[in-house]
């Protein structure tokens, strides 16, 4: 399997997810470039969390327009593995890989502590390994982590099971309090209508090995990796 | 060619909870402002645009809106254009 890792002027996690997936994972990894306009023989694409362009109008609104973005979307079009955490959910959104927006957080602040998400659906390619109700411990750092959309969209998500993650307390319920920041329905994570693009506010790569805390967000990094060697 | 100068007005859609539109308006309770509610904060962007007429510097700019400077699932957007120069200046 072969990763590449799109780093954004003002990427920030860009290293832990490379590192992740380099040297917890063993996957043949790179990183590509905003300005880049290819991306060659990939398997999987990552948007790392950060500031892109300073979080400039909206969050993942310029970053969106990167030349290596046409290369993604086309990347997703044909089937390809897309994966964005933090920032690279907002890009995935603004970008109409990922429907809907995050706004700021209800209560105006920058979240940056532990979560527990519950995972609601493991017939995905990025939640397979887990167990259904499976509580993941993971840190959330995000100014704008409030997931909206309209409520038709919010409607066709549920209904296909497209939220994959949602904000819990650590017995697994769905409570308005565990919802940190806000979202739509405690959405924290959702996949496209196909299932091949993924994006999720909390940091898996922050908390996949058990000297960081929590291992819980292996998990998602190995249910990308069956699922791509099931597919190759 | 006329260059016209572009205000836009982006705001949160009705019904779109504003925090920031909230922590001000307790703020001005807390001050005292009385009968002040309702707070909402948009922003607004100014530009220049050259263009051979109003009718199509008033398209390019509500194209940049569509595309780039408003997100049409939470935010609505009007703008205003004055022209800077004359024609042909």
């Amino acid at each position: 399997m072969k990763a590449a890792v799109i780093v954004f002027p003002g990427s920030n996690c860009d290293h832990d997810m490379y590192y992740v997936l380099k040297h917890v994972m063993g996957i043949d990894t790179q990183f590509l470039w905003h300005k880049d306009t290819a991306i060659g023989e990939i398997d999987a694409v990552f948007l790392p969390g950060g500031f892109s362009f300073g979080d400039y109008l909206r969050t993942g609104s310029i970053a969106r327009f990167s030349p290596i973005m046409d290369e993604v979307i086309k990347f997703a079009d044909g089937g390809g593995l897309v994966f964005g955490v933090c920032n690279g959910f907002q890009v995935l959104c603004e970008a109409g890989l990922l429907p809907g927006v995050l706004r700021k957080n209800r209560n105006l602040d920058f979240i940056c502590r532990q979560v527990t998400v519950r995972v609601e659906n493991t017939a995905t390619r990025f939640s397979s390994a887990c167990t259904q109700g499976q509580i993941l411990q993971m840190p959330v750092a995000h100014g704008e982590g409030n997931y909206y959309a309209e409520p038709d969209t919010i409607r066709k998500l549920e209904e296909n099971r497209q939220v994959v993650f949602r904000y819990a307390t650590v017995e697994g319920e769905i409570t308005d309090r565990a919802n940190i920041n806000g979202s739509v329905n405690n959405i924290a994570g959702i996949c496209n209508d196909r299932g091949n693009v993924l994006g999720m506010m909390p940091h898996p790569e922050r908390a996949a090995e058990f000297q960081l805390g929590s291992a819980d967000g292996k998990f998602i990094f190995d249910s990308i990796v069956n699922k791509i060697a099931e597919f190759v | 060619m006329p260059l016209y100068n572009a205000q836009v007005f982006i705001q949160l859609k009705d019904g779109i909870l504003d925090p920031q539109g909230k922590a001000v308006e307790h703020a001005l309770a807390s001050l005292k402002f009385t009968g002040m509610s309702d707070v909402r904060i948009g922003k607004m962007i100014e530009l220049q645009v050259e263009s051979p007429n109003e009718t199509q510097a008033a398209g390019n700019v509500e194209q940049a809106c569509e595309k780039l400077l408003a997100n049409p699932i939470i935010e609505t957007y009007e703008f205003k254009l004055s022209q800077l120069n004359e024609a042909g200046a």
